[in-house]
């Protein structure tokens, strides 16, 4: 005789919180290693604040590192323990909330989340010289992802399960859309054939961030324009770092929650995911480029805040953001 | 390399101590030579190695506790000794038969206290005992419980002295811990030393979790149909972390911290994604004065505003139940044996260690005059905080507890120094004796069921009688055998 199960709030509330948080450190290895392979020669330092901008950590860089220096932003992001955008920081966070979904999360993935905690706090300046830096990169993605495959085969498919998909699709459509952000000045109109050659290949250089240079490849025709680029990361149905993908997802996710689960407080969060898929996938690239990509972001950034935020209202124990800006 | 030096009992010799793998014992059926052979093939190197290993997967595993020092916190692992401690089936017959009998005597002794305290009237146990103990609980009295089980899960530590007698050191009948270290070392010993569990015709350990749960369901509120159950834990920082979590995983409960219960009508819920879900039983892992700041302490932030409204209302049952540290103070203790003969009229199956009550005049003037050979306990500490061992302790340690116990001679008991049992335990030198004690655990619903085996704690420091975790103790895997062939199970156990 099996029982129905169900989910107490704080766990939802640590899942959602722990698939982001993992998400996140992927994200990061991830733009490090492409800003170290991919760096214009001559232009190491510009290539290296870029992460900075798309974090929007330029306060809390400064703070710590008076000169922007490439060797600077490595540290802020791989060592600095105490820069809440670390990676450092974020895995403790990850194995915080891990820690109290121990009861129910599977031993595996407990084990591996706890030895990549481990590792990944144990590493030091000597590992961030040139040659290591991308070896380093290739480890902690592999870690993200040797998590997110032991999850895939061991964690239990209830609710919980949606709860930490759609922690992991919000971050990610959030990491997709600043990624897109740090090159929205890139898209000049009718530049010079030798400018457009260059910018190609920094939105090459953006594909690779996001993961999606051979995809990309594969359906994009040989005269492809930076838009093709941004529509790729905006809407591809395929793609699985596309803020329209991820969008599907968190609908599906929040779907299946109702659905499954009887959840009805599903409803606010479904609007937003509704509504803010409208606005993306309602008019053209073309349109919302030249309507003003950055503002656009800007916009899907503050409605995943305030998605986050329903989701939070609805399901979690403390939710404490909600709850100050209600009493406020 | 010679052959003695990697024969690890080469230099092994516990002295006049009992050793719980060397000295002879009947009934083993030859297990206990068999293990000392397999140890020897092993060989020194080889056990080091794997002890190393072992250890490592305590930590890759997140078995610790957590140590909090000013801002850093250091996960630490019980020390895990790979040599095994061996109880005979004839040897568990007995210590069942005790721990058994004496929760019987526990849960008797807590439901007279707290109606009709026929044992005071008797004369049997002294009215200060009761009345003037701290963990005494007003809110329980007249208060049924099912079955008249207060002692859900209880914890008897105990001892072997020189001529291998069992002897009883202390009941643990608040909220005992360790249980999930005698399942997760047995897991780590089929991992890492599976030739040495090989045909060995073990009882086994795994049923521990599912026969809490079922008691927990037998004392559910009548009338619920499918119980919900929770395990209530302080939470993560709490240094039994890892076994909380561990026991709800073993019963397939939700560890719930106070935050997320609520009362409301004089029932519990629990916060889900899917609004309040009642609660009927809740294994609490936090101590009565926590567990409801309206009652208890107002300032507890880890319990449930409301909850003891709603068990006396019969609404949610606790184990283990509220205000049981009356009965497992260590003054209390000392009359246990008369207690077992007063409510079910038989001699104590497992004896205490003789005890002088120093609140008693001839204990104290006893005590006084023997300070030297004698142990001296604060009855109401645990985890082997403030005793003086008088054979080994300074002259200033000993005018220490003398003042100690001329100001307040009711906090103290005192007991002969018992020459605790050795077994080979691996040091840096080799395989060295080292005291231990043994913790059975008993978990009570309707009826009693014991655990095989218990927890096996070891003083790791050469001489230490000290085995707490709290103070440098490690742990080791305990084997029951079984008695006939085919009823045991060995390796994974």
């Amino acid at each position: 005789m099996l029982r129905d199960t169900f989910l107490l709030a704080r766990y939802a509330e640590s899942l959602f919180w722990m698939a982001r948080y993992m998400e996140r450190v992927e994200n990061i290895a991830r733009l490090i290693d492409v800003t170290q392979s991919f760096e214009s020669p001559g232009r190491e330092a510009e290539a290296w604040f870029a992460l900075v901008r798309i974090n929007a950590d330029e306060e809390g860089f400064a703070a710590r590192h008076p000169v922007a220096e490439p060797e600077a932003v490595k540290r802020f992001y791989l060592i600095d323990h105490d820069n809440p955008t670390s990676i450092p920081a974020a895995l403790h966070a990850a194995r915080f909330n891990a820690r109290t979904l121990r009861p129910l999360i599977s031993t595996e993935m407990w084990r591996q989340l706890n030895i990549f905690h481990r590792d990944m706090t144990a590493i030091d300046a000597e590992d961030l010289h040139a040659e290591r830096l991308s070896p380093l990169c290739t480890r902690i993605k592999e870690g993200v992802q040797l998590h997110t495959g032991i999850t895939e085969g061991t964690f239990f498919r209830d609710q919980g399960f949606f709860f930490y998909q759609l922690g992991r699709l919000l971050e990610r459509a959030d990491q997709t859309t600043r990624l897109l952000d740090i090159r929205y000045h890139l898209l000049v109109p009718r530049a010079r054939e030798e400018r457009r050659v260059a910018e190609l290949a920094q939105w090459g250089g953006v594909l690779r961030g996001a993961a999606g240079y051979h995809a990309f490849r594969r359906v994009a025709r040989p005269g492809f324009t930076p838009a093709d680029v941004v529509g790729f990361l905006l809407v591809d149905a395929e793609f699985p770092r596309s803020v329209g993908a991820c969008l599907t997802g968190m609908d599906w996710c929040l779907t299946q929650l109702r659905s499954r689960y009887g959840l009805r407080a599903t409803s606010k969060p479904l609007e937003r995911v509704d509504a803010v898929r409208a606005g993306l996938f309602g008019r053209s690239v073309q349109a919302i480029i030249d309507d003003g990509l950055h503002d656009f972001l800007d916009a899907m950034q503050r409605d995943l805040i305030l998605l986050a935020g329903e989701v939070g209202t609805a399901f979690f124990r403390d939710w404490r953001p909600m709850a100050q800006a209600q009493s406020s | 390399m010679s052959d003695t030096a990697s024969d690890p009992f080469a230099a092994y010799d516990p002295g006049a101590y009992f050793c719980e793998l060397t000295s002879a014992r009947a009934g083993d059926g030859g297990t206990l030579a068999r293990l000392r052979e397999r140890i020897g093939a092993i060989g020194l190197d080889a056990l080091r190695a794997r002890a190393a290993a072992a250890e490592g997967d305590l930590i890759d595993l997140g078995i610790t506790f957590t140590v909090y020092s000013d801002a850093t916190a250091i996960d630490r692992i019980l020390p895990f000794d790979c040599i095994p401690r061996v109880i005979t089936a004839s040897e568990w017959d007995v210590l069942e038969r005790g721990v058994r009998q004496r929760v019987a005597a526990l849960n008797a002794l807590l439901g007279d206290v707290y109606h009709g305290r026929k044992i005071i009237a008797d004369g049997v146990l002294p009215a200060e005992l009761v009345l003037g103990n701290p963990n005494y609980r007003p809110e329980m009295e007249g208060f049924a419980v099912s079955f008249g089980t207060y002692v859900h899960i209880c914890g008897t530590d105990i001892v072997r002295d020189r001529a291998g007698r069992f002897l009883v050191l202390e009941d643990n009948a608040r909220t005992p811990s360790g249980v999930s270290y005698v399942i997760e070392n047995r897991h780590l010993m089929a991992r890492t030393f599976p030739d040495l569990l090989a045909g060995m015709r073990l009882r086994p350990v795994d049923d521990y979790g599912r026969r809490l749960l079922g008691a927990m369901v037998e004392i559910a509120p009548a009338g619920v149909d499918d119980p919900q159950v929770v395990l209530l834990s302080p939470g993560i920082y709490n240094s039994a972390y890892f076994e909380h979590v561990f026991l709800s995983r073993e019963m397939g409960v939700p560890l719930v911290e106070g935050a997320d219960l609520f009362v409301e009508n004089e029932r519990v819920f629990m916060r889900t994604t899917s609004g309040p879900r009642a609660v009927h039983v809740i294994y609490r892992r936090i101590n009565d004065d926590f567990l409801d700041p309206s009652v208890f302490r107002a300032d507890s932030v880890l319990g449930v505003p409301g909850l003891i409204g709603a068990w006396r209302r019969g609404n949610v049952a606790l184990a283990n139940a509220v205000g049981t540290g009356v009965a497992d103070d260590k003054a209390v203790y000392a009359y246990m044996p008369r207690i077992i003969r007063y409510y079910l009229g038989e001699d104590a199956i497992l004896e205490n260690v003789p005890t002088h009550i120093c609140r008693e005049a001839e204990g104290l003037a006893h005590t006084l005059a023997h300070l030297e050979e004698l142990v001296v306990k604060p009855v109401g500490e645990s985890g082997g905080y403030g005793i003086t061992i008088g054979p080994r302790a300074s002259r200033a340690e000993i005018d220490a507890a003398r003042a100690a116990l001329l100001a307040e001679p009711e906090n103290w008991i005192s007991q002969p120094v018992i020459d605790l049992s050795v077994a080979p335990t691996l040091t840096d030198a080799g395989l060295r004796p080292r005291h231990l004690d043994l913790r059975p655990f008993a978990v009570t619903g309707r009826e009693t069921w014991v655990l095989p085996g218990g927890l096996s704690r070891v003083a790791l420091k050469e001489g230490s009688l000290v085995v707490n975790s709290s103070q440098g103790g490690g742990s080791k895997d305990t084997w029951v055998l079984a008695e006939a062939p085919g009823t045991g199970v060995g390796g994974a156990g």
